[in-house]
């Protein structure tokens, strides 16, 4: 089986959902080829090889050092036809699910997003994705020749596996209409841990009464390396940014560690946690409803226990 | 200007999920069908376009005959006709092939819908829909505006978001805060029981994805709670219990 995966980068860097990606593809067990888009550090692309790449694409021209959805689109079409893969694997991201779609389309190829374990191929290949917002999973069998595999965050271990591999560039052939749509600017948030790629998460919900207090929720964000999140009364009251909102209609994340200050935990929030292996829930309301869909909980005042918290961890560091 | 809005008829957000026939089907006992929370801000943002610029909305669903309520309530917030094409919504590339088929025909300058259906969470239709009309797709979209030919739009991207210009048609499939969701007032009620609503067969394709089984997720142990004058020990069960520190 070859397997393509596409890896996406930020600044340079690849990003560690892509890593997982390159992991996952070693792991169903395939020949692996990765192919990144866009400005991406020579040391990044040689390193995919440690995860199990055995050969890295570089598609270099600088006009993909924006991630426009169609042209990259084209990109990894073309790619998947000239390395003759049977499978692409991608991290599900706000580029790569809608990227996936148009390839798929493209290559006529079965496709899955929100794919959260390894295929079973014993008998065709069935995929378990996660569906109704993380409150349950469908297994799917995916009937075309050509697959393309989104993944959910820890659908893989990050496991060292093999020496880097050699880089190689890759020509693709771009037609003005792949770049019909023209960004302009972005505006991005920069040297903070990025939410769907952490490992923990420090959450704020209305129980911080109002954006002034969210000092002591980044300050535990610092110490433990943890992106910061909040519900989405908070995002909607313009006390933090729309892209901290986790939940139902925001970001859904599957963190180590969820803790969540001051938030009840209303059921369209807990939808975008509930992949999370850890939840902590701090509460001065014992009947915070959070606390059902806890692992650990604390009643008490979130100005207290905050800040007493993070003086345990770096105690405990 | 033409726009299309696709909406999904999903449970309601704060719906318990279950399956019957041996995990094979979804237990529509006691569930609260609403038009997908992202579809009803595409929805929001295609009638604010309306009343500001002129425009006339189509809405579409694919789905059975009990959608209509789902429909006639879209048509209530403001869309002028419906099509419903009346078939199982089994996966994106069905769904996405039945808009395109309906979008050949009408030929809109806009095609909006949600980012995903809260659902099957794919987010993949207005990705499949703007391959097969040869248009550019842009998801998740958090702002739309459109002046002449050209709409300038805002993507959410992680940690930020990032500005784009493009020129119609094109697909788009939106989030908040694009528009503040619209309630139906009593004369949009009214008036969406005579909008037509046009009930098409579906085109026939294969996806290439077939459903085996549903699955819920293993229960959740119950609640460790720590006395809050004893962080301690939180932090020490979280280092040597949960493994996460």
């Amino acid at each position: 089986m070859n397997i393509l995966v596409f890896v996406e980068s930020a600044e340079g860097k690849i990003k560690k959902t892509s890593l997982e990606a390159v992991a996952f593809a070693h792991a169903m067990g395939g020949n692996v080829t990765a192919i990144a888009i866009g400005q991406t550090e020579q040391a990044e692309l040689e390193n995919l090889g440690k995860y199990g790449a055995k050969k890295v694409l570089h598609a270099a021209d600088e006009k993909l050092n924006q991630g426009v959805i169609q042209a990259y689109a084209a990109v990894l079409a073309k790619a998947f036809q000239d390395e003759q893969a049977d499978v692409l694997v991608l991290a599900d991201s706000s580029l790569g699910t809608p990227v996936s779609a148009r390839v798929a389309a493209k290559l006529d190829a079965s496709l899955a997003s929100n794919v959260v374990q390894l295929p079973d191929t014993s008998s065709g290949f069935v995929v378990k994705r996660s569906i109704y917002t993380g409150k349950a999973f469908a297994n799917v069998s995916l009937t075309k020749p050509k697959k393309v595999i989104g993944i959910k965050k820890n659908a893989a271990e990050l496991k060292e596996v093999g020496s880097p591999a050699s880089v190689t560039a890759f020509q693709a052939s771009l037609s003005d209409a792949d770049f019909s749509t023209k960004i302009t600017s972005s505006e991005k948030a920069t040297g903070e841990v990025l939410l769907p790629e952490a490992n923990i998460v420090v959450s704020g919900g209305r129980g911080m009464k109002g954006p002034e207090h969210w000092g002591a929720i980044e300050e535990l964000a610092k110490t433990l390396g943890a992106a910061t999140g909040c519900s989405k009364p908070v995002s909607d009251m313009g006390w933090r940014p729309h892209h901290e909102h986790v939940g139902q209609t925001g970001v859904k994340v599957a963190p180590q560690l969820y803790i969540a200050i001051g938030i009840s935990g209303a059921i369209q929030h807990l939808a975008g946690v509930n992949s999370s292996k850890c939840i902590v829930v701090v509460n001065k309301d014992p009947e915070a409803p959070f606390f059902k869909a806890a692992d650990y909980g604390i009643v008490g005042d979130a100005f207290d226990i905050l800040p007493k918290l993070n003086d345990a961890i770096k105690a405990a560091k | 200007m033409k726009i299309l809005v696709c909406i999904s008829h999903v449970p309601d957000t704060t719906s318990k999920i279950n399956f019957t026939d041996n995990n094979s089907k979804f237990d529509t006992n006691g569930v609260q069908f609403i038009i997908g929370p992202y579809d009803d801000y595409a929805l929001a943002r295609a009638v604010e376009l309306k009343e500001t610029s002129g425009a006339t909305i189509t809405v579409l669903n694919v789905g059975q005959a009990d959608t209509e309520p789902t429909i006639r309530k879209a048509l209530a917030i403001g869309a002028d006709d419906a099509i419903r094409v009346n078939a199982e919504p089994t996966d994106s590339f069905f769904v996405a092939s039945q808009i395109a088929a309906q979008a050949k025909e009408g030929g809109y300058d806009l095609i909006l819908m949600g980012r995903e259906s809260i659902d099957y969470n794919s987010g993949a239709v207005h990705g499949i829909v703007g391959e097969m009309l040869g248009m550019p797709s842009i998801s998740p979209v958090m702002k739309l505006d459109i002046e002449g030919n050209t709409a300038k739009l805002a993507r959410e991207i992680e940690g930020g978001k990032e500005y784009l210009e493009v020129n119609l048609p094109f697909v788009a499939g939106c989030q908040e805060p694009i528009a503040e969701w619209k309630i139906p007032n009593m004369r949009g009620i009214m008036s969406a029981r005579t909008k037509p609503l046009k009930v098409v067969e579906a085109v026939s394709t294969d996806s290439g994805v077939k459903l085996q089984q549903f699955e819920l997720p293993p229960a959740k142990g119950a609640v460790k709670m720590i006395a809050a004058d004893n962080v301690q020990e939180l932090v020490a069960l979280l280092k040597n219990e949960a493994k996460v520190l």
